[in-house]
């Protein structure tokens, strides 16, 4: 690692390795180190976390990056079991960029603030000049309030299951296609949204969870392998059982990726008891974004740390993490 | 780009299909009395193989053996440095087909140049250079061709473009190949160093998209002069799954023959047009280095002499080195690529060699079979 490359962005191995190599070793605390969604700090009353927003382009089907940066932050801290309460926002904007499109993404986020009930107490604007940045990046940051204590990805065992939200891959086929200036016959779209109603609902409902956790960069091959190795398990999803959406599936086979390793902006990943999966899947279909949430997979001892994916014809092989700059920068 | 997304992959993935043939297959290889080496020549086939576990579907006297891979994974280092050297001219973008710009050259690889300034542009269709050379009227577009019969055509369909609409700032640095010739190699090689470059290959599964531009005819003298079977396969499950049983069929009926798994596009004659239009534009030069496999006779193509006022390779002569370079010793990719070994084999496979670091060719491409090996090999038996 002499320079920074694109590649050290994909949310997969090189991002690992890039944070592990040099923010861990710099900040490490026993906080930062649980590498969760967001940091649980005060006796596990308060979830925290940031996350900044670089996307092109910034209007898709389906969102903006005003939304964006509103469901990215507040999903965070919903992965935590936390409700999203306070919000920061900082934007470091490109000179000449239209006042219009400004307001257009601002109207986004307050939108999104409200099916959150969280607000913004506290921002910054930064203009500089043209070339300096890509147009606008935003940066929020949220404080929220713990509804259900000990949600963790560390604590995955072979009692649990493993649940998928809704079908995967929307957000980055959509970003794709649009960059590509693909004219798609089909009605492609980011599933950009705020996940806290799901969240809320599971909890109220008296569902314990194991682990959560929302699949962003890295798609949900990410999630799986970070689980696996950080409980020390191994993972099997049954391949057929993965929700993906034909379009999804069209762009992968036309662009050669694996469906797995694509961004997503509102779908999530669960861990949960045997037990209370039957539960917590009616209650997250009852949701327009969830409405195909299923089970994928389960908890094994067959290879630790690993995540095996199962053929409908009888076949095993491992999802790596992804590597390379195979997905252009999404977030 | 319109089309209906779901044609490309519904129906080849079906798992009652794909285990129908394993029953097939078993009980036809049990009527075998010897082991039969199934080279697949192109890389796309080495990745479905491995990506859907087809090995581990298979009885344990029908092995595969992986082929040269891919344009991209062949590509000589020399052939990279004019790509680097081209892209680093102030008033050049440079323009090329997705993992091109992985691949290592002396100098580093396309992905480095452009982390040094250099506008270096992947797309999938050659023809988004026009649109480049639209927007960019004060800079010269390089069109880095590369591939087989497959995308030939493409690169000969620009270069017609550019002529009838006479736009100025288009050129051609030409690394197309073809297959016929490395198979041929493959089977011909000798080492006079190790004595060992006796092929092991049985039977080959011919890639489909060559096919459907140039006709499974190319293929014809393999059964008739080497007595190699040749079945012409498309890149599903389902399709690898059916040509396999169709090889073994031929070894339990005693037959030799030239088939063709995927009749959905292929023919015998192949697209005539396209061939035309390529004949128009191109002619065979008479060796080309492939990284690993060294020079092969007429493998590859160039632009004909009175198109050379579009080639880049003559215009920029000056600039461009002509030395040969050799590959990294530790690096066993030409074993590989002849079948010879497995990437396992490989003593720097997946430690100083990965996907986002590689050594050799065979790492480079997300399709060549070091790449597939790390990627999904390893639950193999
Ligand atoms: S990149 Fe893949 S499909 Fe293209 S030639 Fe190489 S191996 Fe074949
Ligand atoms: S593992 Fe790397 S170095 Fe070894 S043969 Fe494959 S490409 Fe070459």
């Amino acid at each position: 690692m002499k320079t920074v490359t694109l590649a050290h962005g994909n949310g997969g191995a090189e991002n690992q390795e890039l944070i592990s190599k040099v923010f861990y070793k710099a900040f490490k605390n026993e906080i930062l180190t649980k590498s969760e969604d967001a940091a649980v700090i005060e006796d596990g009353n308060l979830a925290f976390t940031t996350d900044s927003f670089t996307v092109s382009p910034l209007f898709f089907n389906g969102a903006d990056i005003g939304k964006l940066s509103i469901c990215g932050t507040c999903n965070d801290l919903a992965m935590m079991g936390a409700k999203p309460k306070y919000l920061t926002c900082s934007v470091i904007i490109e000179e000449g960029f239209e006042i219009k499109s400004l307001e257009k993404i601002v109207k986004s986020m307050k939108n999104e603030l409200e099916i959150n009930g969280a607000i913004i107490v506290s921002g910054d604007t930064k203009v500089v000049p043209k070339g300096s940045v890509d147009k606008i990046f935003i940066n929020t940051t949220g404080i929220g309030q713990i509804l259900q204590k000990g949600i963790s990805s560390n604590l995955i065992s072979s009692e649990d299951i493993i649940i998928v939200s809704r079908d995967i891959g929307c957000h980055g086929a959509t970003i794709f296609a649009a960059r590509e200036g693909m004219d798609m016959n089909s009605d492609l779209k980011s599933d950009c949204a705020s996940l806290y109603p799901q969240i809320k609902a599971l909890i109220e409902a008296g569902i314990k969870i194991t682990a959560l956790r929302d699949a962003t960069r890295g798609g949900v091959s990410a999630v799986l392998n970070e689980w696996a190795n950080q409980s020390d398990i191994c993972i099997e999803v049954q391949e057929d059982k993965i929700p993906i959406s034909d379009e999804v599936k069209g762009i992968c086979e036309l662009l050669g990726f694996e469906p797995m390793s694509l961004a997503n902006e509102g779908t999530f990943v669960m861990a949960i008891k045997k037990e209370e999966a039957l539960k917590a899947l009616e209650v997250l279909q009852k949701f327009e974004n969830s409405n195909n949430a299923c089970i994928i997979g389960e908890v094994t001892q067959q290879y630790p740390k690993k995540v095996v994916l199962n053929s409908a014809w009888g076949t095993k092989r491992f999802l790596e993490l992804p590597t390379g700059e195979l997905l252009p920068r999404i977030c | 780009m319109q089309l209906e997304l779901k044609d490309l992959y519904d129906g080849f993935r079906d798992a009652k299909t794909i285990k129908a043939y394993k029953k097939i297959i078993e009980e036809d290889a049990k009527k075998l009395n010897r082991t039969i080496n199934i080279m697949e020549v192109c890389g796309g086939h080495t990745h479905t193989i491995m990506k859907y576990g087809i090995p581990q579907l298979l009885p344990s006297n029908i092995k595969f053996i992986h082929g040269p891979g891919c344009p991209v994974c062949i590509m000589p280092k020399e052939r990279i440095d004019h790509a680097y050297i081209l892209s680093m001219q102030d008033d050049v973008i440079l323009v090329t087909l997705g993992d091109m710009i992985k691949v290592p050259g002396s100098n580093g690889s396309l992905q480095d140049a452009r982390s040094k300034g250099a506008d270096v542009r992947f797309v999938y269709s050659p023809m988004d250079c026009l649109k480049i050379a639209k927007e960019n009227p004060t800079k010269k577009i390089i069109f880095f061709a590369i591939g087989f019969e497959t995308t030939t055509p493409m690169t000969a369909a620009l270069l017609d473009i550019v002529i009838k609409q006479e736009i100025k700032n288009i050129f051609f640095h030409i690394n197309h190949v073809t297959v016929p010739e490395v198979m041929r190699e493959l089977i011909d090689s000798r080492d006079e160093h190790v004595d060992s470059y006796n092929h092991n290959i049985d039977a080959f599964l011919g890639p489909s998209h060559v096919s459907v531009i140039s006709g499974s005819k190319i293929y014809e003298e393999f059964p008739k002069n080497y007595k190699k079977p040749v079945v012409v396969a498309g890149f599903e499950p389902v399709d690898v799954m059916q040509a396999i049983s169709m090889i073994v069929k031929q070894f339990c009926e005693d037959r030799c023959e030239l088939e063709i798994e995927y009749k959905r596009l292929v023919t015998y004659e192949g697209n005539i047009k396209a061939q035309e239009l390529i004949n128009k534009y191109f002619q065979k030069v008479c060796l080309f280095k492939w990284r690993g496999l060294g020079n092969i006779k007429d493998s590859g193509l160039k632009l004909k002499a009175e198109y050379s006022k579009y080639d880049a390779e003559v215009i920029y002569k000056e600039i461009l080195p002509i030395e040969e370079i050799e590959d990294h010793k530790l690096c066993i990719c030409s074993d590989i690529l002849r079948g010879m070994a497995s990437p396992t084999d490989c003593t720097i496979f997946g430690t100083a060699c990965k996907p986002n670091k590689p050594v050799g060719s065979c790492m480079v491409s997300s399709e060549g079979a070091c790449a597939a090996y790390y990627k999904y090999g390893n639950l193999l038996k």
